[in-house]
This record gives structure tokens, C-alpha cells and sequence, in this order.
């Protein structure tokens, strides 16, 4: 299927990223981080807690620009960067259907999103307020307000986490189904083997701090077709490429 | 979830059906019962030891009655509002912008603190005898003057409303493009308001306490200017009067507009069960 819109893939090419801590003392997130995503194509950003996957996003997303080097952002006609965050980070003034049109440029504020909301099972709450909402719909609402631009690319950073195995898993299965309905490219950071194995086509591993890629792991495998049993081949042919990962 | 045994449904039944009824009833019938103890001890005082000092709630009451009737409550009473509202937007706009801006760069708050803090110590007699001589004994010099001992104390709660901004929404907004009138409305706004209602709380009643004074030295109409009439001619009733009026209308102001706007702006919050 040709993804909407993706002209060029994502490159990214940081040469040094560092923290300075509130003592003076220096950092080093990043070094020499480079890979690529090609166009359309789901990828993940997999390696251990604290290694800079966060902060990677953060540069992608232009919050965080005090870094050495350089990255380029597939384009497309909306030209837009979707984020879905840790936290759901919604409006809590604002109702879960205005916290997604709100994401969205003043011209196409009111187009039809019946689709997205059915999609994702958010028609019955719309119109509450994100305190009225469990951590798992709200993640939801998350992720209908990134869909809802088209974006160029989507960013996903953990978005699963801190859920309950099975709410988790639903909600993959939900990304998947949407995804494969509106296909975009997209970067998901995880430390979520299992969780990167399911999703991607491509799984970028990284090394702990300064984070640098360790290796890349395609799935070539159509994602309706990773059943348990492939699952756990996957797993397993990942960890001997990966010893140390897993 | 109501839980009935059976057997006593008849019983049951009644009382449920009168209590809800009790219980939405008693905040209105304690603040009665309330104003109705301050009206007899009241009444009670004055008669006990009479004095032209201390008329009891009755005279005030006529007295109000015939300050209204002649017209010169309302108009007085009137004065008076405009002034406070004049001066209560002028405070809050001014105080919320400069606020907002120290609260968000650090160098600005650092060199204006100290300016702060002398125009939070300026007692409000000061600044409104220094308005009238710069300015001479005109409505901006009193408006003005009024303004400007509220609007240190705006500037030093929003300034903290700003410090308390959740960076992640501001980042959100940046991702997702918000237009800057979208930030304002959206992101700085909502998460201000609980600030802003705390400096409009604190500030109404400040203000219309200054503007008596305001009124008092270099005014011709209005509260101050009708109390500080009676007060040389020594009728307390009707410098009770006037106060007493006043501080009804600023409790229907709270009533009817500031708890209806305040439920609106924080509906999201949630209704307590």
C-alpha cells in the first residue's frame, strides 16, 4: 500500500547530545546516533530504560535543540508531526473530543472524526473531560488526536506503559488496526521487547548511555500472521542476534 | 445505592422522601438561622444600652429606606460601583500582564522583584494623597491610585501562577501547532484561572475598601464621600446604612456572578459526588 503523502524517509544523524546536571556535572545522552526509517514504515527504538530514547524524540519533535548534528523529517502535504506522549497529556479543561480537534489546523477543526472515534472505541465518551476517563481511554484520546492530523510521522513515545498487560495489548492491537487503515510513518520508542517484535517492521536497538544503534532486527513477517508460536521464534532468533538485550 | 429492607418499606419511604429535601435546605436554613441570631443580639445590645452611638438594626433599616426613597443611596451606591469596577479591571489587567511576564522570565523577575516588594509595603493612604497631588483632585487620580495598590498583589499571584505553568501542555501545543491565540485560550488561560480567581477574590474586597478612603479625601460622591458626611454630622445609622448596603450588593455580585462563572470555568474538575 502506498503510505499517504511520505515522500522521504526519516534520517536521523545526531553526532552528540549532553545534559548538563544542576551541579555542573556533563552528561552524555547521545553519541553518534544514526539510522533511518524508510517511508511507511513502523519502527521502534528499542533499548534500555534511561539510554536516551526519550530524549531522541524530544529532538525529533524540535523540543529539545541544544544537540550536535542533524536529522530530516519525511514530508507530505499536511507536513505535520504527530506525538503521542508518555502521559496522555490532555487538556483536562478541555472535553476528549475538543482535545483532538484542538490538535488539529483551524481549517479542518471540524471534519468528520466519527471514523476514528468508532475505530477506537472513544463514541460514548467524547464529550467527557479527561478526569473522567481511565488511564487506558485517555491513552486512547492520545493517540485519535495524533491520528487525526495525517500526519507525516508519528512519534510514539511508550505509549502502553504503566497499563495493565491486557489493557496493553488491546491497545496494540487498536494502534495496529488504525495504523494499517491510515498508514504513516512512524517511530516508536519502547523497552518492550515483546511489544517492538508485535509492531514493527523494523526494530532499531540501541546501546545503553550514550545511546548509539547497536543493530537494526526487521520483522518481515505480514503482522496479521505473528500468532504465539511466531512470536516466540521471533523472540528467540532476537535475542541470538541480541545476547544482551533481552 | 440506597439499601432497603423490606418489612419497614412503608417507614422507609417517608423518610427518604423528606430528607433529600431537609439536606438540600439546611446551608440556606443555617446561614438564616445565623442572620437571624446577629439581628436579635443586635436589637438585644442596642436596647440594653441605648445610644444615638449605637441605633439598633431598626433605625438603620429605616434610615436605608429613606436614603432610597430619596434617591441618594442609589446614586452614591453607584458612584461607588463604577469606581470599583474601573479600578478592579485596571488592576487585574495590568497586574495579570506583568505578572504573567515575571513569572515567566527569570531576569525580568529578578530586577523587578525588588520594585515589587517596595510597592507592596507603600501603604494605600499614600499613594492616594500622593495621586491627588500630582494629579489633582480628578476621577483618574482616584481610579488610578486605587489600581495601583491592588496591582502588586495581582503581580505577585499570577507571577506564581505562571512559575506553576505544566510545561508538558506548552509542549503539546508546540508539537500538535497551536496559534498563539489557541495557547492563550487554551493552555495559559485554564491553567491561570484558579490564580486569577484567588487575585479577583482577594482584590474585590480590597478595592472597595480603598476607594471609601479614595472617596473620603478627594471625592464628592459615593460611599467614602456620604460616610465621612454623616460621620461629621455623627449618624451612625445612616453611616451604617451605607456600609451595610454596600456589602449586600458585593455579596449579590459574588452570588450571582463570580460562583456561576466559577463553576463554569472549572466544570472539568469534576462534580463532588
Amino acid at each position: 500500500m502506498q503510505p499517504v503523502g511520505a515522500a522521504a524517509p526519516l534520517r536521523v544523524d545526531i553526532a552528540e547530545k549532553t545534559f548538563r546536571s544542576a551541579e555542573g556535572i556533563a552528561v552524555k545522552a547521545l553519541e553518534n546516533l544514526s539510522f533511518e526509517v524508510r517511508q511507511g514504515e513502523f519502527a521502534c527504538l528499542l533499548g534500555p530504560s534511561g539510554c536516551g530514547k526519550t530524549t531522541t524524540l524530544r529532538i525529533l519533535l524540535g523540543l529539545d535543540q541544544d544537540f550536535k548534528g542533524s536529522f530530516e523529517l519525511p514530508t507530505s502535504e499536511t507536513g505535520r508531526i504527530a506525538a503521542v506522549f508518555q502521559e496522555p497529556t490532555l487538556l483536562p479543561w478541555r472535553t476528549l473530543e475538543q482535545n483532538v480537534r484542538l490538535g488539529l489546523p483551524k481549517a479542518r477543526r471540524n471534519i468528520d472524526l466519527d471514523w476514528l472515534f468508532k475505530a477506537l472505541g472513544l463514541v460514548s465518551v467524547r464529550s467527557l473531560f479527561p478526569a473522567e476517563l481511565s488511564l487506558g481511554l485517555a491513552r486512547r484520546a492520545a493517540l485519535a488526536r495524533a491520528f487525526a492530523t495525517e500526519p507525516a510521522i508519528l512519534l510514539l513515545d511508550e505509549p502502553f506503559v504503566s497499563l495493565d498487560e491486557q489493557t496493553a495489548s488491546r491497545l496494540r492491537y487498536l494502534l495496529l488496526d488504525i495504523w494499517s487503515a491510515r498508514p504513516t510513518t512512524a517511530l516508536m520508542v519502547t523497552h518492550n521487547v515483546r511489544e517492538a517484535l508485535m509492531l514493527s517492521d523494523r526494530i532499531i536497538v540501541l546501546s545503553a548511555r550514550p545511546a548509539h544503534v547497536l543493530g537494526y532486527f526487521d520483522v518481515r513477517l505480514p503482522r496479521q500472521s505473528r500468532n504465539p508460536q511466531v512470536m516466540s521464534d521471533l523472540a528467540r532468533s532476537f535475542s541470538q542476534k541480541f545476547p544482551d538485550v533481552m | 445505592m440506597r439499601q432497603e429492607t423490606t418489612g419497614e418499606g412503608e417507614h422507609a419511604g417517608r423518610t427518604t422522601s423528606f430528607s433529600p429535601l431537609l439536606r438540600a435546605l439546611t446551608p440556606g436554613l443555617t446561614i438564616a438561622v445565623s442572620l437571624l441570631v446577629l439581628y436579635l443580639s443586635w436589637s438585644f445590645a442596642a436596647a440594653a444600652w441605648p445610644s444615638r452611638a449605637f441605633p439598633p438594626p431598626d433605625r438603620v433599616w429605616q434610615t436605608l429606606l429613606n436614603e432610597a426613597a430619596s434617591g441618594e443611596l442609589a446614586y452614591h451606591l453607584g458612584a461607588t460601583l463604577a469606581r470599583v469596577a474601573a479600578s478592579f479591571i485596571l488592576a487585574m489587567a495590568i497586574g495579570s500582564a506583568i505578572g504573567i511576564l515575571l513569572g515567566t522570565y527569570r531576569r525580568a523577575d529578578q530586577f523587578f522583584n525588588a520594585w515589587v516588594i517596595l510597592f507592596l509595603n507603600i501603604p494605600a493612604l499614600v499613594i492616594i494623597v500622593l495621586a491627588y497631588i500630582w494629579f489633582g483632585l480628578n476621577e483618574v487620580a482616584a481610579i488610578g491610585a486605587v489600581a495601583v495598590n491592588k496591582i502588586p498583589n495581582v503581580i505577585v499571584t499570577m507571577r506564581e501562577g505562571a512559575r506553576a505553568l505544566d510545561r508538558r501542555y506548552g509542549e503539546m501545543a508546540f508539537v500538535y501547532r497551536f496559534s498563539r491565540l489557541d495557547r492563550f485560550r487554551h493552555i495559559l488561560l485554564p491553567q491561570l484561572q484558579p490564580y486569577f480567581a484567588a487575585a479577583s477574590r482577594s482584590g474585590i474586597a480590597l478595592i472597595w475598601k480603598i476607594v471609601l478612603v479614595v472617596e473620603l479625601l478627594g471625592r464628592s460622591n459615593g460611599v467614602g464621600f456620604q460616610i465621612y458626611l454623616y460621620f461629621q454630622l455623627f449618624d451612625v445609622a445612616a453611616i451604617l446604612a451605607y456600609t451595610l448596603a454596600f456589602v449586600a450588593i458585593m455579596l449579590l455580585i459574588e452570588l450571582l456572578l463570580v460562583q456561576p462563572f466559577e463553576r463554569h470555568a472549572t466544570r472539568w474538575r469534576g462534580r463532588p459526588a
